[in-house]
């Protein structure tokens, strides 16, 4: 299912732990959509000196957040903001298709702790953040159904298939 | 080390015996069934005596009720729909649960499409549909009824047997899907009251490819497959004669070794319940132990999410299945373990274990050990844990 690079981050997570005292965090996630990520960061002349994680989530959420920690350690901040969803997934040498946005929730996080330092350093609050992806892919009858690969709505009530992305959603998407 | 299989809801190895009678069906180049020749009729004599015994393993009056599939689902599939369709004209309204297979839930969602509609009954916090709410969802529209024997999640039985005689007494058809029962635990048609039963051959250490539908004689249902009259003209297709030949075996030693089944299976069951909680603590069983298969427990592990538990239980060469969302590619928790209450969070964690005859109480120890060893892993990385253990503190 995952390939040996994922594998590898999987069963020998980096960086992983509580921080005492951290600069800044990052908590994203939710158990309803089956992931939940804190990240801790130590800041030392504009540079990410040192970083951790706390994951709940699946083989790749897990895997996302030891490699987010391994690239973000030693960048200075303003490198580290340029970390894509997709450089995660790239150094993992690749995600299955439906895993995809346990990289987003990665990214997510890193950003998040970031803002959080940064606004601890210069005295404002934190506002809210904005949720950078759909909280759940849980409907019932009546009620909006996405995509588990794109994120673009669902039409029609019975679907199996996602014109956005050419995706076969099988039985239970 | 050795693959341990824990994961038999899955799949079931072939039991010798059925092996055999395969390799022998596959060296004999058996003609086809439907052919009127000698070599013809010896094939299909061996295609009636696996009918033969399928139809004494489920207490049919007569071998015809049985119908050779491909698979439980398509059981299902033709009960539901041949049903819906070949009734259409007394009424368009179907009875079920919440907790069905998916072969079931989303036949009737088609169905649905088609201008059936549908009552989809919860269950109570022991997973089990109540006779009475059957009772009280009848209309004059209920053409048929269909509530699972087991749930494969969670291993509950239902109370077949009460919910059959309540669909009987108002002349309704019932069916239900016994998929992950016949072979294991003793059931009888005639006592469930079931006009129309699924099964699948590799339950019961048969193949996979082999499944069946019990069909009670003057059930008016449509083939699912239009064609030649294979099967008394209720599945048109060659039959894969093979797989029956092997499945015939099965059927013959399932009915010969049920009790040594249960009790196998039993114990290994009692013996994880029992030792569990000096492995690990804060779980949740799902399986409601007074109604439920013999070989399959349920566990949610708070804090941690099922598909690295089984990837991590899979690296030390031991298999298991987990039902969390992540693990199905739905990003949906199951209906099932939600329709028992569960939060999303624990049922995430669920583990599904089922035992298989060739497992001993070593496995049981194996497993257990490395389960604890990768639920201290896991809840070590979780902040879930973190924040149940503060608020303990705080508590």
């Amino acid at each position: 299912m995952y390939n040996q690079v994922v594998m590898d981050h999987f069963k020998n997570p980096r960086n992983v732990g509580e921080m005492d005292n951290p600069d800044g965090v990052g908590e994203v996630g939710n158990p309803l959509c089956g992931d939940m990520m804190h990240i801790y960061l130590k800041v030392k002349d504009d540079k990410i000196d040192d970083i951790k994680f706390q994951t709940f989530g699946c083989g790749s959420a897990i895997a996302v957040s030891s490699m987010l920690t391994e690239m973000a350690k030693g960048k200075s901040l303003e490198e580290a903001k340029k970390l894509s969803n997709q450089d995660i997934a790239d150094a993992l040498e690749g995600l299955p298709k439906n895993k995809m946005h346990c990289s987003n929730l990665g990214a997510d996080a890193l950003h998040q702790a970031i803002q959080d330092y940064e606004s601890r350093r210069d005295g404002v609050s934190l506002k809210e953040p904005e949720p950078q992806r759909k909280e759940s892919h849980e409907h019932s009858e009546g009620e909006r159904c996405y995509c588990p690969y794109c994120d673009v709505e669902l039409g029609d009530d019975f679907p199996t298939f996602c014109k956005a992305c050419q995706s076969d959603l099988g039985e239970e998407h | 080390m050795t693959f341990l299989n824990l994961d038999h809801i899955s799949a079931n190895p072939l039991l010798p015996e059925v092996k055999d009678a395969m390799i022998q069906a596959i060296q004999s180049d058996y003609h086809n069934p439907s052919s009127q020749h000698q070599a013809g009729e010896q094939a299909a004599e061996l295609l009636e005596d696996a009918r033969q015994k399928t139809a004494q393993l489920l207490g049919a009056q007569d071998a015809k009720e049985i119908v050779f599939t491909s698979n439980g689902t398509e059981s299902v599939n033709h009960a539901l729909k041949g049903v819906a369709f070949a009734n259409r004209e007394k009424g368009k309204h179907i009875i079920a649960s919440n907790i069905e297979h998916n072969a079931v839930h989303r036949s009737l969602k088609r169905l649905s499409s088609h201008g059936f509609k549908i009552t989809s009954l919860p269950v109570d916090q022991g997973g089990r549909v109540d006779p009475k709410e059957v009772e009280k969802a009848i209309t004059n529209e209920t053409i048929l009824v269909s509530i699972m024997h087991s749930n494969n999640e969670t291993g509950t039985i239902q109370p077949i047997e009460e919910i059959g005689k309540v669909v009987k007494d108002n002349h309704i058809l019932f069916h239900t899907d016994a998929v992950d029962s016949v072979g294991i635990v003793p059931l009888d048609v005639q006592e469930l009251q079931a006009d129309l039963l699924s099964f699948a051959s590799n339950t019961m250490y048969g193949p996979t490819g082999v499944g069946g539908l019990y069909i009670r004689r003057g059930t008016r249902l449509f083939p699912m497959l239009d064609g030649g009259t294979q099967e008394n003209s209720k599945r048109a297709g060659a039959e894969n004669l093979i797989g029956i030949i092997g499945h015939g075996k099965a059927a013959e030693l399932a009915l010969r070794n049920m009790d040594t089944r249960q009790e196998h299976l039993s114990r290994l069951k009692s013996l994880l319940l029992e030792e569990l909680p000096n492995y690990i603590d804060e779980y949740i069983i799902n399986t409601n132990l007074d109604h439920s298969l013999p070989y399959l427990v349920n566990i949610s592990l708070k804090y941690i999410e099922g598909e690295s538990v089984m990837l991590m239980l899979s690296e030390e060469d031991i298999a298991v299945a987990t039902k969390s969302a992540c693990a199905t590619g739905s990003l949906r928790a199951s209906h099932v373990l939600l329709s028992l209450g569960l939060s999303h969070a624990d049922a995430q964690g669920t583990l599904v274990i089922s035992f298989g005859m060739e497992n001993t109480e070593e496995d049981v120890y194996r497993f257990l050990g490395a389960l604890k060893n990768i639920v201290d892993t896991l809840r070590a990385m979780s902040p879930l844990y973190k924040k149940a253990n503060q608020a303990t503190a705080q508590g």
